[in-house]
């Protein structure tokens, strides 16, 4: 693929879409799960909200400050697992993060799969991952600061 | 520093004989002509410098300061001759007051380390200003965990310099010393360093001025500025990476403890008592970036036979201009309006964050940097995440400056 059509793959009308007009985004007052996830090498930073019930992400919403692709990964997640089991969304980050890398068929992740072409652009891939590590954080170890750096 | 308007930029013919100079120029990159606009980074090399590392390996390798061998002298010969013309390039008094480093950072690390374990006691302050890199804030704050010494930050005002008036109210009894950038790397405002040490001598405090920026942008003189320490790097002097210098006073080195231990540092070792080595020895602990220093004689000695003033004036004609034309597009914003300003512009624009600016840059070729720079508290103090910063070199054209300019429609197509 040429440069220009891997940039517009990055860009894509989707990913425009959720960065300038985030879903779920706000603040969460039936929250019980909630982390902050922050990229030190950029300044992006997210605040995630979960309300889970019974193992079911009931609701979801976020605040963020960053850039495009940020933002969208965090739109497009909160889509994505409200109303999912915490098994379900876990699997979910899995496969999202094998696709950033490049070994997984995207068929199964629906409009997440927008987010592929992230993996052409190497120092972009922790911009679309933060959010999820935050959702990770949030079901995982509560009220706790996540940062992309102690990703292993 | 005065100004330099009577002295002329280059002409097209001396920048293109410049530009064939430097290697890296002539790349492509996504199938267009690099323009190099982040040298406030790291600059890029010239060949003279490059040739000279090599050759160093190929021909003149060996370890500094211990064998009597025929290499070993060479070297050691090598790396003293690059520290006279580092010492030239200063004006500094003695070769004594040059150490060599592994970069700026180092070289700060060093001083808060030696000199401020040694003179700051509790309840002493390091006044520090708000445009400094992290790298002239996090070695003061770890020292001043261990010595019990407070932190001061002298403010800007709404253009980005130094608050007038700022230092008099700073200074006191309690101020041991002040660290302050020369020319900063987030907004390119140049600070009056002469003035500023002046003011800090007379009120008994030390001054160290973080050179990183400065001393490939303006003719530098340690007489001139009275400095007790200045510290830069290699590599943002189109030197190699992994060198920088430290410049310290020679009556103020003296009184200053070993940094690290090793060898080369010391004149006997025994396991009841080491005693140490003369100056700048003392400070130089361990192998040095034999081939690093060497090259970066090529360097200063290449910028010294352009002339820094003639640089200062390129850059400074090249920043006018983007400043110019960044103001003239109605949804972009320059960061800061600085009285004097060298080499860097930062700025953001309405429809996009600055690492997606940055991205689409790079689609057309166009190289700045994206985010805070290093400089979270300024970014804090301004009250934005980070910005897109254009930082030039004695290499960039207008032209440079202008795709630049048209790399900002394409952000807007895609983002608007």
């Amino acid at each position: 693929m040429t440069f220009e059509g891997e940039l517009s793959d990055l860009y894509q009308q989707v990913i425009l879409d959720h960065s300038k007009h985030p879903r779920n985004a706000g603040s969460l007052d039936s929250a019980n799960r909630r982390a902050v996830g922050h990229n030190p090498l950029c300044g992006d930073q997210i605040v995630l909200m979960l309300e889970v019930k019974d193992g079911v992400i009931a609701d979801v919403k976020f605040q963020s400050s960053g850039c495009a692709i940020s933002v969208a990964s965090a739109s497009l997640m909160s889509e994505a697992i409200k109303g999912k089991t915490v098994q379900e969304a876990e699997l979910m980050f899995r496969k999202f993060h094998e696709m950033l890398t490049g070994a997984c068929d995207t068929s199964s992740l629906g409009k997440l799969s927008a987010l592929s072409g992230t993996r052409e652009f190497p120092m972009r891939v922790k911009c679309a991952t933060l959010a999820w590590h935050t959702l990770e954080a949030a079901l995982n170890n509560p009220n706790q600061t996540v940062t992309t750096e102690s990703d292993a | 520093m005065p100004h330099r308007s009577l002295v002329a930029p280059f002409s097209d013919t001396e920048l293109e004989a410049i530009r064939a100079d430097f290697p890296a120029l002539g790349l492509k990159v996504r199938g267009q002509n690099l323009a190099y606009l982040d040298n406030a980074a790291t600059t890029q090399k010239p060949a003279a410098v490059i040739e000279a590392e090599a050759a160093f390996y190929r021909t003149q390798n060996a370890n500094v300061h211990r064998g009597v061998h025929y290499l070993s002298q060479i070297a050691t010969e090598l790396f003293e001759d690059a520290r006279e013309t580092v010492r030239r390039f200063l004006n500094a008094k003695s070769r004594r007051e040059i150490v060599f480093t592994k970069g700026c950072t180092e070289s700060i690390n060093l001083v808060a380390h030696s000199w401020g374990a040694k003179f700051l006691k509790p309840g002493d302050e390091i006044v520090l200003s708000q445009l400094e890199h992290h790298s002239n804030i996090v070695p003061w704050q770890l020292i001043a965990e261990r010595t019990g010494a407070v932190l001061r930050v002298w403010d800007i005002d709404e253009n980005c310099d130094l608050m007038q008036g700022g230092l008099d109210e700073l200074l006191s009894e309690r101020t041991k010393i002040v660290a302050l950038t020369h020319i900063a790397n987030g907004t390119g405002t140049i600070n009056p360093i002469k003035q500023v040490i002046a003011q800090c001598h007379a009120a008994g405090a030390k001054v160290l001025i973080d050179g990183a920026q400065a001393a490939a942008r303006t003719p530098l003189d340690m007489q001139l500025i009275d400095a007790d320490f200045y510290a830069l790097s290699a590599h943002k002097l189109y030197g190699p990476t992994g060198v920088g210098v430290l410049y310290v006073r020679e009556s103020v080195l003296e009184q200053m403890p070993p940094y690290q231990g090793g060898g080369d540092m010391i004149r006997t070792v025994s396991f009841d008592r080491t005693t140490y080595n003369d100056l700048p020895y003392r400070f130089e602990a361990g192998t040095p970036n034999v081939a690093g220093v060497v090259a970066f004689r090529q360097a200063i000695e290449y910028v010294q036979r352009i002339g820094l003033d003639r640089i200062f004036a390129h850059e400074k004609e090249l920043t006018d201009f983007a400043v110019q034309s960044l103001n003239a597009e109605p949804d972009v914003k320059t960061i800061g309006n600085p009285k004097n300003r060298a080499g860097i512009v930062a700025f953001l624009i309405e429809c996009a964050h600055p690492h997606d600016v940055a991205t689409i840059l790079d689609s057309i070729g166009v190289a700045v940097r994206s985010g805070h720079h290093c400089n979270m508290p300024l970014m804090k103090r301004l009250g934005i995440n980070g910005t897109t910063r254009a930082s030039f070199g004695v290499y960039n054209t207008k032209t440079e400056v202008e795709r630049l300019i048209e790399g900002l429609k394409k952000v807007r197509e895609i983002f608007q």
